[in-house]
């Protein structure tokens, strides 16, 4: 079977500086696969080649066993890969509603198609009470679960969450945590990026972590967690000694 | 009463050539009207796409030679310029879009104001074609009462309103806001950045053409340094929307009623008329700080200004 996603010995290099150095692995249909490592490890920018910002400097990046490296992002989603920002990016002179109306349209046929799809997704998130507010105005964690609305909205099959549980709130917390199991159960394979560790640890079914550009671990929460180079790269040398 | 308002404003609007108005107030009126078009253009591409152009002279211009030219070389009426600018500024509106919408933001701009220049001082050389600087005269007029340019100019105006109505209610109204707020965040959700600009930049470009292929049927007369003009064209399309209200159907008219009025009462004064541009310079700062969404934009700020001033009144 191939894999959903399955990157192949990536490298992207600004300048002199290898962001993410020789990556591979693969992530499997209906798995939730966890992105962990230290600042500035290079996982937003393995992000952004998985999502067709950046091309990768070396190796390949194929979904559903087609090689999408090297394609625009727009033509990325298309294909099934949404995704969310760290820093959100509302469109912010729009209302809740119709930032994801405008994510629907990709693919609904009428405006009627897209904007009931929104509401369903509204719901979904528990955004709807706010649908006609600026999303300008709402509070972080309501933005971050916009964003997650508006990747949804485009039906993908693979969702790609960048720091979705940053700097929320435990309500705010329990309440994501929620719908990324509902997310899963729909049947969407999801790769997260997240630093929140008690988070990472119950969601995962597999946890890849990077550490200055490179793969330096891949395994279960627990085979993860024990991990002598895992604990060292978080914990420094000492505590690992 | 807010939904018919518009049938309101269209038939005070068609039945206005019968008030008995002279010749010179028809003649501001059809100007307003005719920056009214530009402004709505403009409005689309800059206010709700976002690319804001310093350059929509290059598109007014073009549709204005295509009308000029296919008069002075082909011995056509120039009305054929009217259809004939669709096809010739869309094409240029194409060509335009692939140069500049690779830059963004002020680079945008800077780079459609170089090819606004660009085209002024190609039609200025290119002599055999456009009579360069000795400009393109119509000999005939076609009426010469106003008000069948009036009809015309109306006609194109309604045209515009409609074409921007309908695209800002669609799916390509909902992209173009997208892109103008987040272009990472419109391209990572599926929407083709490059193209809907384009397609943007195109509609706008077309509607500015039309307008400058009616200038040169109404004023007869037309030359590279007026319909290829910076400040009289491309800045003055800016100000129009910036005073009306950008990303509003209704701020381009109102915008072009205030400054084409403005421009005829400051032209008219006085030692300082000369200095318009200055004046207009002044207003557009005051603009920008007291009323950053326009007239239109920030109406409900302005009628609250006023309500508090009658308060205070009936209290003293």
């Amino acid at each position: 079977m191939t894999p959903l996603l399955e990157i192949k010995n990536v490298s992207r290099f600004f300048g002199g500086l290898a962001a993410v150095m020789d990556v591979s692995f693969q992530v499997n249909q209906g798995e939730i696969v966890g992105l962990i490592g230290p600042n500035g490890a290079g996982k937003t920018t393995l992000f952004n080649v998985i999502n067709g910002f950046y091309k990768p400097s070396k190796g390949d990046v194929f979904f559903k066993g087609k090689r999408i490296s090297g394609l625009k992002p727009h033509q990325i989603c298309r294909l099934g890969i949404a995704r969310t920002f760290q820093v959100v990016k509302p469109l912010q002179r729009m209302t809740v509603l119709d930032n994801v109306v405008a994510s629907a349209y990709l693919r609904a046929k009428s405006k009627k198609e897209a904007v009931s799809k929104a509401i369903d997704i509204l719901h979904f998130t528990d955004l709807y009470e706010e649908r006609d507010k600026l999303s300008k105005g709402l509070p972080l964690g309501m933005r971050k679960r916009l964003e997650i609305a508006r990747a949804l909205a485009t039906e993908p099959e693979m969702l790609l969450l960048d720091e979705s549980f940053a700097g929320l709130n435990p309500a705010e917390l329990d309440r994501s945590i929620e719908i990324i199991k509902k997310i899963r159960e729909s049947g969407i394979t999801i790769l997260i990026i997240e630093h929140h560790m008690k988070v990472i640890m119950s969601i995962s079914d597999r946890i890849v972590v990077l550490n200055y550009g490179e793969k330096i671990a891949e395994g279960t929460p627990e085979e993860v967690g024990n991990n002598p180079l895992v604990i060292e790269a978080y914990l420094g040398e000492a505590a690992s000694a | 009463m807010k939904r018919y308002a518009p049938y309101v404003i269209l038939l005070v609007l068609a039945l206005l050539p019968f008030l008995g108005l002279s010749t010179y107030m028809m003649h501001i009126i059809i100007l307003m009207i005719m920056w009214a078009v530009i402004g709505m253009a403009w409005n689309l591409l800059g206010g709700y796409c976002g690319q804001v152009s310093f350059g929509h002279a290059a598109f007014f211009g073009v549709g204005a030679y295509t009308a000029g030219i296919i008069y002075s070389k082909l011995g056509v009426s120039a009305w054929w310029g009217l259809p004939l600018s669709v096809l010739v500024v869309a094409v240029e509106g194409v060509i335009i879009g692939f140069i500049c919408l690779r830059l963004r933001g002020p680079f945008f701009a800077l780079a459609t104001l170089a090819m606004g220049e660009v085209l002024r001082v190609t039609a200025e050389n290119l002599r055999n074609f456009t009579q360069g600087t000795l400009g393109i005269l119509i000999k005939e007029r076609t009426w010469v009462e106003k008000i069948w340019y009036y009809y015309i100019i109306l006609a194109i105006a309604v045209l515009s309103y409609l074409v921007v109505k309908k695209i800002i209610e669609s799916k390509l109204g909902y992209y173009f806001v997208a892109i103008r707020e987040d272009q990472d965040a419109a391209e990572s959700l599926g929407i083709n950045t490059t193209l809907y600009k384009t397609i943007a930049l195109v509609i706008s470009a077309v509607l500015t053409g039309l307008a400058g292929a009616f200038y040169t049927n109404y004023m007869g007369y037309i030359d590279p340094e007026v319909v290829f003009a910076l400040h009289d064209i491309s800045i003055i399309t800016i100000m129009i929307v910036m005073v009306g209200g950008v990303a509003t159907y209704w701020g381009p008219a109102v915008g072009a009623g205030i400054m084409v009025l403005l421009a005829e009462w400051i032209r008219s004064l006085p030692r300082i008329g000369t200095a318009h541009q200055t004046l207009f310079g002044i207003l557009l700062i005051l603009i920008i700080i007291f009323l950053p969404n326009g007239i239109v934009g920030d109406f409900s700020k302005i009628k609250k200004a006023l309500g508090m001033r009658r308060k205070l009144d009936t209290t003293t």
